[in-house]
This record gives structure tokens, C-alpha cells and sequence, in this order.
């Protein structure tokens, strides 16, 4: 049977609960929900007088009701060493989501670390070390004596490239200005570490570089403009699932024609109708089912491309707009450069794009209708560009991005009412640091130089390689043997002779070892291979600062105490610094040891106050105070002042046309299609039968670090599923639920079998940087210019390797699409 | 496609013409709270046994309306076809579903083509051959199943959910 819990009733929140602002730690959408909290003795009533709402609870509430919340959205946890009762709930006040709650966000309290109700026991609560054999619990003071000593070995015989670093750039649960700034200053102020890479690629990049080499950064546009813009253009997102709330709460008006009376208000004097979209996907997803549900199948265009075509694509759109005269001329003219030369490289015909990316010529032309041709009385159309990770982790990246926005800037939507060209996200963002160029362009491949023996301390902040890298089965290989050898070596000597044990772990990293220290807060895969794990408090066990996709910056208050001994990220880098400060000094290298003064942070606050208050753009305008006074809707950075007690945002970017390039103007590159660029791609296509492209599901919060202890998820996915063509299914005799291995010359990996009827035949679709079968141990190691992994174009074959396991049995493995007259 | 506003009115209506079932419901749902206010403390809320229908008021693959535990909880009683688990009655097919959606609590509907429900609100499915297992959505809970008892004369009672419903508290009120 489907999971279920079993719970008639919850407590209800007493009149006078403490009401605290939360963001939703997850997306990039940022969902505005408050956190009520009560004495664990106490309970509210049905009485009006006796709860929050005050309502009468006794009856049933309506639809969309803010007076209920879900079995999901309740705890018990510790606020201030007490326990007390917890309900995490939507805010309907929010400008963002309205009160809606996605199947990730609505979890946040039941994913809260409990001891009365034995959630997410997996936290870790102490820091743990290699010991006698195994990984066990000791004191701070101890751990990063370790930690320090070891990593001073490696600078002082390799220098700071003998240092490797995994950190986090974004915002949200793992990130935040807070600990974006506390390890930015450990390793780009302090030291000058250039072999680092981040989350979920091998290297210190953007991931939309060219976007800003134009002169456009990449979350330039409000929320809002999804409700205005006559055609929404999205390439390579599946927003239905990945920014859920942003989809339904912005996109959905427009497409179904209730934000028509806004657009007649704000933008007077041109013709208005519902929304139209395009989407670019190879796949059909549930995205594009609910677009034709709300706008009919005629306001929908699905442009089901060859894989990794894209730039093919775009180019020929180009082409075609500039050929009719529909481009911005004057805007063009006033303030960009290199349109002529971008326009003759990158010319392409409908015909040669039609071929190259398997689309009719017809349907080339109605997209490039819905993006640029001047409405009823001749007002430019106004389009809104949105692309994520079929784009980012696409066939070449940088030229893809870079035809994309030249687009959106050609047609004149960057910087208008209905427009944008943006990243949907996947985190939110949270990036203040010290300057970053000593890292390169491009970057270290860090990956590779690991898998090459290079480095002897390896510092993760959480980040699992082993679930979200490409060419992850050798990482892993390479990663475990070389961490083995630190590990034999540390059980050679008894723990307590410190000289002795940072002695052999020394000979064993110049023996070709490596030392491995996972900051995190829970035990990742990664981490087995780990000596050292320092526990790190999340969103909420501290306060914390993030934006979402359209820059809007809130303040998340702490609610709850941090599991056992776990500090926030930004508090252990500083105490790391401190310890290494310590270190070095003793060692009597007092310079070096100076260059770790500045880390006597005592809270997460000190830490915002000297990075984002002294650093951000704007950011002397913003305090936690003032952040929390703007409560769940927060402000849209860059902030530009403060009045009448409110911190002063900005809606849009680049409204009065002046761009980041030279001369505040903005730049249009050379970006003809060139095949598979990454290396070996071609060749792989050309091997293997299945496409296993890939991506994320609705249920499932990225690693799915939270959701892997947690029932509802693991019950419906006990492994990754993977979307098949059902003739393709029974040719492999392969029946619904059967766990199938996907392989290749990278390596293997395996999923669940889930018949779906809209798959094309040899088109797989796998889901991403799941426990229990990482989709990245197929991917190649090959990468862009950049050191850009391309994710989405894998090819390999599949086959059973088991009849549908147990676990498995009761599940539902029906079309995800919801049904049309 | 109908606006949010007209969703909640839907919705409204749906709950409206829901109180023309479930008469025996709304008689046990009057009598709840005198025996809670005799029998304090107790960890679970009582359910009522209602009497929904009869085996024979049900027509294979077709949606038999009906609410539990009171009249502002509709609900829906299905013959499959095929045995299921928790499906009850000779052929072991018989199941129940609250019919609100649990993610917002907009009605859903039933579709006989693959016996799933299904949220006009936000796209939300849920399987009824596998326990109201959401297939996919955006509810942080499986559907509520009815609890089942068929009599020897083929009358089907509700006795009780295995989730909590939307818009209430207290399944029972």
C-alpha cells in the first residue's frame, strides 16, 4: 500500500503561537511561510478566541483555505532547548507563491530534525573522526585542531594548490550570504585557493558566462513579467516541477487570461490576449501538458528538438527576425554592439536548422511569429526568455546561452514590462565573496586533477561529488582508493600522539593519499570516504539570507536549535581560520598566520554584517533588522536606499537600456552551431542507442539529502526512475518496475522502469543525482570551453537486471500527466 | 480552463451538493462530540460507521459519490474490476477515496480510462488501484482511503481514514 500516516488530527496553533518569517530553504522560487511555534503543554482550540486564525475551526474550511495545514507541515522540535510545537505553513501574503506549498517546501517541518518524532535522525550532531577503524564522535576543539594541522602540512609542502576545495555558491539551505561570505573569505581572502569547484560542477564557474560577458546578468527580470508578456519563450525547463510555485502562481495567470486586466493597466495602449508559449524540450513534460491545459493546445508550441540542437535553433530564430525586420533596430543601433558580425556567423537557414534539430520549417516560423512579429497595431511583442538546465547542461553552453540572449536582446525584452531573458534557477542565490580572478578562466578542472592525483586536503561544504558530478563512477573509484590510503595510514597510530598521527597522514597523502574533511548535515556519500565531518547547522537553525530568481532578498529567522553541536557553515570556516591562525603561529610563520585575523565572528550575524552589509552592492542599505521588518516579500536587490522605514529594491534590471558592457552597452557574439561540441559526444551518439537525458521529478528536493530519510519520498521512489518508450520496453523485456541497468563506456548505474507513451522511441529520461542510482556515473568527462559539464546529452545502453523488486511493487506507475477532454 | 476563482466556487458546489449524501454520516457526526465529552484523553478521534451504499448501487468503473465522515467531506466509492490492495467485498475491488484534493482542496474528479483522481486545481493524480497513491502532484500525503466494511446483505460502511483531510484539523469535527 502507498505510505500513509495514519494521523486524524493535529494540534492547532494557539492564539498565541510565536510567528516567525521563513523562506523556503530549497528552489530557487523562494516561497514566503511562516513558522508558528508553541510550548509542547499547550494547545490551541476550534473556538476563534482559542487559535492563530482566528476561525472557527470546528467547521470545514474552503479550498485554498490559510486556516489548515498538512500532517507534513507539523512538529516537534527544540527552540531554545525546549520542545515546543512547530507548523511550517505557506503564506498567502506572499507576492511570490500566495499561500501555495509545493511537495518540497510543504515538508520543511516534517523534514526538521526531531527527537521526539525521530525525523531526519540522519542529522549530524557532532564532529566525527577517523578513529580506531571507524568514524566517530568528538569535540570541536578537536576536530579542527586536525583539520588545521593537516591542512597547514599540505600549504607548507604544496602550497595552497596542494588545497582542494567543494563549496557551495548559492543561497538557500546550504549557502546563504552568511556562509557564501564566511568560505569566501577562508579561501579567497585569507588564502588563495584556486583548485575549487562547486556543487554540482567540476569546476569555479558561471554556469551562464556568456549572458554576463554580453553585459546581461542572468536574473534580470521580476516575477511579474511571466503575467504580462504575450509569449513566455522557454528553453530547457520544465518549470512545472522545477520552480513549481513561480509556474503556477505567474505563469498560469497569463496563460489561462486572469492576468489580462493587469497587463490592461500596466501597459496601456497596445493590443493584450492570454499568454502564448513556447517550449523547447525534447521531452514532453509535465510542464507541457498543463500549458495546453490552461492554454489550450493552440497557445502552446512544443518544440520537441533533436538533443542538444539548440543553438541550431536560436540561430535560425535570429536569422529569421532580423530577415523580417522585426528586431529593435534603434535599440540595436543605441546601445549594443556587434550585431552586424554576430548576424553574418551565425546565419543559418530554416531549412539547414529544420534538419539539424528535426523540427518543420512551419513550426520555426510560428515560434519566431510568437517571439517578434509587431501585435495588432504594431506594438513590439513583448516575449519572455526563461531557460534552466536543458540549456545550462546542454550542448554547448556558452554559445547556446549567448544566441539565447541575443535573442531576447535583439527583439528589445531585456529590461521591459512582459520581457527578461533568465535563468529559472535551481537554488536560490546567496554569492558574496572576495574577489575570485585569481581562479582563472578557465577554471581548474578540479575533478580531473583529483582523479590525477593532485591535492592532499580536500575541504567539502556540502557537496556530494559521488551523487552530482559527471564521470562519477571514476571520480569515486580514484576518490576511495586514494582516501583508503589516509585511512590505513590514520589506524597505524594511536590517536591521541597527535605529531605521530598528522605524521602519517602526511607520508600517506605524499604516497599519493588524499585527506578528506565533508562539512555537511548529514552523512553524504561522499563522506565515507571522509576522516573528518564537522556538522553544520541548516536554514532556520540559523538565521539566513538568500534571493530568489527575480533578486528578492528575505531574512529566514531562526526557529529552531541546531541539531547536538552542529554551527552554522559561515561560524566553522571562521573557527578553521582561527585554528590554522593558531597553527601557523605556533610554527612561528606569524605572517602567514596574520593573514587569518578578521574571522572572530560570534554569530552568523557578525558574519552578514561583514560580508554582504560591507560588500554587496547595496548592501549598506540592508541589516536584519530592516530584513526582517519587510517580513515574507522582502525587498528586489540591488537595494538603493532606505525610506520611511522600508529598504528601497529594483524591480528590473537594465530598464533605461544601459547594459554591463563596455560603454554600458551590451554585446552580441559569434555563435555558429558547431555539433556536439564536448568532446567525445559525437562518438558516444554514435555508439549507444538511448538517449538518457535527465533531470530532476517534483517530488524530490536535489540529492534528495533530506528526502532519503523520509517516507513519502522513498516509498514512491525507492530508486530513480527512468522514462521509457513503451515498444522500446518490451523489445528489451523490460516490464513496468523492473530495475534496468543504463551503460556505457563511462560506467553503469541502474533504475526503475516507468512505461511512458509520450517518450520517443530510443529516448530515455532519467531521474538526476538520486542515492540509490546516480544518473552521473554514465556521463562523460567531456565539458565545454569552460569546464561546463553537459549533463543532458548522454547516450548508453539498457538492460534487466531484475523483475520489479519488492519495494516496489505497490507503486503507481500511470502517466504523469493530467488528463484532457 | 476555468479561473482559481471559479475553482473555489466549483468547489463550493461540490460540497453543497455533497450534503444530499451521507445522511447517516451527519447523524454519528452530531453524536461524536457528546462522546468525546464523556470519554476525554483518548488518542484518536472516533470514527463514525456509516452506511455509504449497497454492492449493488455499484457500476463497474463509474464513480458512486458519496462523503465520510460527515456531509462536508465528499468522497467516492469505486468497483475496479480487479482485486486491489485494502479493496473490499466478494471480489476484493471495492475501495474509497475522500475526493478533496489534498493539496489545496479543490474537488477532483474521477477518470474511468485509467481509474485515477484527478485536481482541476493544479494537476495533481492520484491511483486508486494503488491506495490513492499520488502518481503525481503537489500534496505532501497520499489520498485518504476509506476504511471498509461490506455486511452480509452487500451494504458497504466507512469506518474510518488513513490520512488527515484537507481543510479540517480533526477528520472528524
Amino acid at each position: 500500500m502507498a505510505f500513509k500516516r495514519n494521523i486524524d488530527r493535529l494540534p492547532i496553533i494557539p492564539a498565541d503561537a510565536k510567528e516567525q518569517i521563513v523562506t523556503c530553504h530549497f528552489c530557487i522560487v523562494g516561497c514566503g511561510y511562516h513558522a508558528y511555534t508553541w510550548p509542547v503543554n499547550k494547545q490551541g482550540g476550534t473556538d476563534p478566541s482559542e487559535n492563530k486564525f482566528g476561525v472557527d475551526l470546528a467547521v470545514q474550511q474552503d479550498p485554498e483555505t490559510p486556516n489548515w495545514y498538512a500532517p507534513s507541515m507539523y512538529n516537534i522540535v527544540k527552540q531554545d532547548g525546549k520542545d515546543v510545537h512547530i507548523v511550517i505553513k505557506p503564506d498567502p501574503n506572499c507576492e511570490v507563491n500566495s499561500g501555495l506549498g509545493s511537495i518540497r517546501g510543504a515538508r520543511m517541518a516534517e523534514l526538521s530534525y526531531s527527537k521526539a518524532r525521530y525525523t531526519q535522525q540522519q542529522r549530524l550532531t557532532d564532529p566525527m573522526v577517523w578513529r580506531y577503524g571507524q568514524m566517530q564522535p568528538t569535540s570541536w576543539d578537536d576536530a579542527l585542531d586536525l583539520v588545521a594541522r593537516v591542512t597547514a602540512a599540505v600549504i607548507d609542502d604544496q602550497g595552497e594548490d596542494g588545497l582542494f576545495v567543494s563549496a557551495f555558491d548559492h543561497g538557500g539551505a546550504g549557502g546563504g550570504y552568511e556562509n557564501t561570505w564566511g568560505t569566501g573569505k577562508l579561501y579567497f581572502e585569507a588564502m588563495k585557493v584556486k583548485n575549487i569547484r562547486i556543487h554540482n560542477r567540476p569546476a569555479y564557474n558561471s554556469e551562464v558566462h556568456a549572458t554576463r560577458d554580453m553585459g546581461i546578468g542572468e536574473l534580470n527580470n521580476c516575477y511579474e513579467d511571466a503575467e504580462l508578456a504575450d509569449t513566455i519563450f522557454a528553453v530547457g525547463t520544465n518549470s512545472l516541477e522545477t520552480q513549481t510555485n513561480y509556474f503556477l502562481n505567474h505563469w498560469v495567470p497569463n496563460l489561462r487570461g486572469s492576468s489580462l486586466t493587469k497587463k490592461e493597466e500596466q501597459l496601456p495602449g497596445e493590443a493584450h490576449a492570454a499568454g502564448r508559449i513556447v517550449i523547447v524540450d525534447p521531452r514532453r513534460t509535465v510542464t507541457v501538458n498543463a500549458c495546453e491545459v490552461e492554454a489550450g493546445k493552440d497557445n502552446v508550441l512544443h518544440l520537441a528538438i533533436n538533443s542538444g540542437t539548440d543553438l541550431a535553433l536560436f540561430n535560425a530564430l535570429f536569422t529569421y527576425i532580423a530577415d523580417q525586420g522585426w528586431m529593435s533596430t534603434d535599440l540595436i543601433e543605441s546601445s549594443t554592439t556587434g550585431f552586424d558580425a554576430a548576424l553574418a556567423a551565425n546565419r543559418i537557414s530554416l531549412e539547414e536548422a529544420a534538419s539539424l534539430t528535426g523540427l518543420a520549417t512551419a513550426d520555426i516560423i510560428k515560434a519566431a511569429e510568437w517571439i517578434a512579429q509587431p501585435k495588432e497595431g504594431g506594438a513590439r511583442r513583448r516575449t519572455m526568455f526563461a531557460y534552466e538546465k536543458g540549456l545550462i547542461w546542454g550542448n554547448d553552453n556558452y554559445r547556446t546561452n549567448a544566441a539565447l540572449a541575443a535573442l531576447a536582446l535583439a527583439t528589445g525584452n531585456i529590461g521591459q514590462p512582459g520581457g527578461g531573458c533568465v535563468r529559472m534557477g535551481g537554488h536560490q542565490e546567496g554569492y558574496v565573496r572576495p574577489a575570485d580572478g585569481h581562479v582563472g578562466r578557465p577554471a581548474a578542472y578540479v575533478d580531473q586533477l583529483l582523479i590525477g592525483g593532485k591535492g592532499g586536503v580536500h575541504h567539502i561544504w556540502a557537496c556530494d561529488h559521488y551523487k552530482t558530478t559527471l564521470n562519477a563512477m571514476e571520480f569515486k573509484r580514484v576518490y576511495k582508493e586514494r582516501t583508503d590510503k589516509v585511512k590505513d595510514a590514520m589506524s597505524s597510530v594511536p590517536y591521541g600522539d597527535r605529531d605521530a598521527m598528522v605524521a602519517a597522514i602526511v607520508a600517506a597523502i605524499k604516497d599519493g593519499g588524499l585527506f578528506s574533511v565533508d562539512v555537511d548535515i548529514v552523512p553524504t556519500k561522499i563522506g565515507q570516504a571522509s576522516h573528518v565531518w564537522l556538522p553544520a547547522a541548516t536554514s532556520g537553525e540559523m538565521h539566513l539570507t538568500s534571493m530568489n530568481g527575480e533578486r528578492r532578498m528575505r531574512l529566514t529567522d531562526k526557529y529552531m536549535d541546531a541539531p547536538g553541536q552542529a554551527l552554522p557553515d559561515c561560524i566553522i570556516a571562521a573557527r578553521i581560520a582561527n585554528n590554522l591562525e593558531r597553527v601557523f603561529r605556533e610554527a612561528g610563520n606569524d605572517s602567514y598566520a596574520d593573514q587569518f585575523k578578521g574571522f572572530d565572528w560570534q554569530t552568523e550575524e557578525d558574519a552578514f554584517m561583514d560580508g554582504y552589509h560591507l560588500h554587496a552592492g547595496g548592501g549598506e542599505f540592508v541589516t536584519y533588522e530592516r530584513l526582517r521588518a519587510m517580513g515574507t516579500n522582502g525587498f528586489q536587490e540591488p537595494a538603493t536606499g532606505f525610506e520611511d522605514g522600508k529598504i528601497v529594491g529594483t524591480k528590473r534590471l537594465y530598464t533605461d537600456n544601459k547594459f554591463g558592457g563596455p560603454d554600458g552597452k551590451a554585446v552580441f557574439m559569434e555563435t555558429p552551431w558547431r555539433g556536439l561540441q564536448a568532446e567525445g559526444k559525437q562518438a558516444e551518439k554514435d555508439k549507444w542507442p538511448f538517449l538518457i537525458n535527465n533531470g530532476r521529478a517534483n517530488h524530490v528536493w536535489q540529492s534528495a539529502y533530506l528526502d532519503q530519510e523520509e517516507e513519502l519520498v522513498t516509498d514512491r521512489f525507492p530508486y530513480p526512475y527512468i522514462e521509457m518508450n513503451p515498444a522500446d520496453m518490451s523489445e528489451l523485456g523490460i516490464g513496468e518496475g523492473d530495475l534496468v541497468e543504463i551503460y556505457n563506456d563511462n560506467g553503469s548505474t541502474q533504475a526503475m522502469a516507468w512505461p511512458t507513451p509520450s517518450a520517443r522511441a530510443k529516448e530515455t529520461f532519467m531521474l538526476f543525482a538520486y542515492p540509490t542510482g546516480v544518473q552521473g556515473n554514465v556521463v562523460s568527462a567531456g565539458v565545454n570551453e569552460f569546464i561546463i559539464p553537459n549533463y543532458k546529452q548522454t547516450w548508453g545502453a539498457i538492460r534487466k537486471i531484475s523483475s520489479i523488486p519488492g519495494n516496489a511493487k505497490h507503486l503507481s506507475f500511470k502517466s504523469q500527466e493530467y488528463p484532457q477532454a | 480552463m476555468a479561473s482559481c476563482d471559479k475553482l473555489v466556487d466549483a468547489g463550493r458546489r461540490q460540497f453543497l451538493r455533497g450534503a444530499g449524501f451521507g445522511v447517516a454520516g451527519a447523524a454519528a457526526a452530531a453524536i461524536v462530540p457528546q462522546q468525546a465529552a464523556a470519554a476525554p484523553g483518548q488518542a484518536r478521534v472516533n470514527y463514525p460507521s456509516n452506511r455509504l451504499g449497497n454492492i449493488s448501487d455499484l457500476t463497474l468503473n463509474e464513480a458512486f459519490d458519496t462523503s465520510y465522515p460527515d456531509d462536508s467531506a465528499p468522497g467516492v466509492l469505486l468497483k475496479l474490476g480487479t482485486p486491489v490492495e485494502g479493496g473490499v467485498g466478494p471480489d476484493g475491488d471495492i475501495v474509497g477515496f475522500s475526493t478533496i484534493c489534498p493539496h489545496k482542496g479543490f474537488p477532483m474528479s474521477f477518470d474511468a480510462n485509467d481509474r485515477t483522481l484527478n485536481c482541476p486545481g493544479h494537476y495533481s493524480r492520484f491511483d486508486c488501484e494503488k491506495g490513492g497513491q499520488q502518481v503525481w502532484g503537489h500534496a505532501t500525503q497520499n489520498l485518504p482511503q476509506y476504511i471498509l466494511r461490506v455486511a452480509d446483505n452487500g451494504d458497504i460502511f466507512a469506518e474510518g481514514l488513513d490520512e488527515l483531510l484537507y481543510g479540517r484539523l480533526s477528520n472528524v469535527l
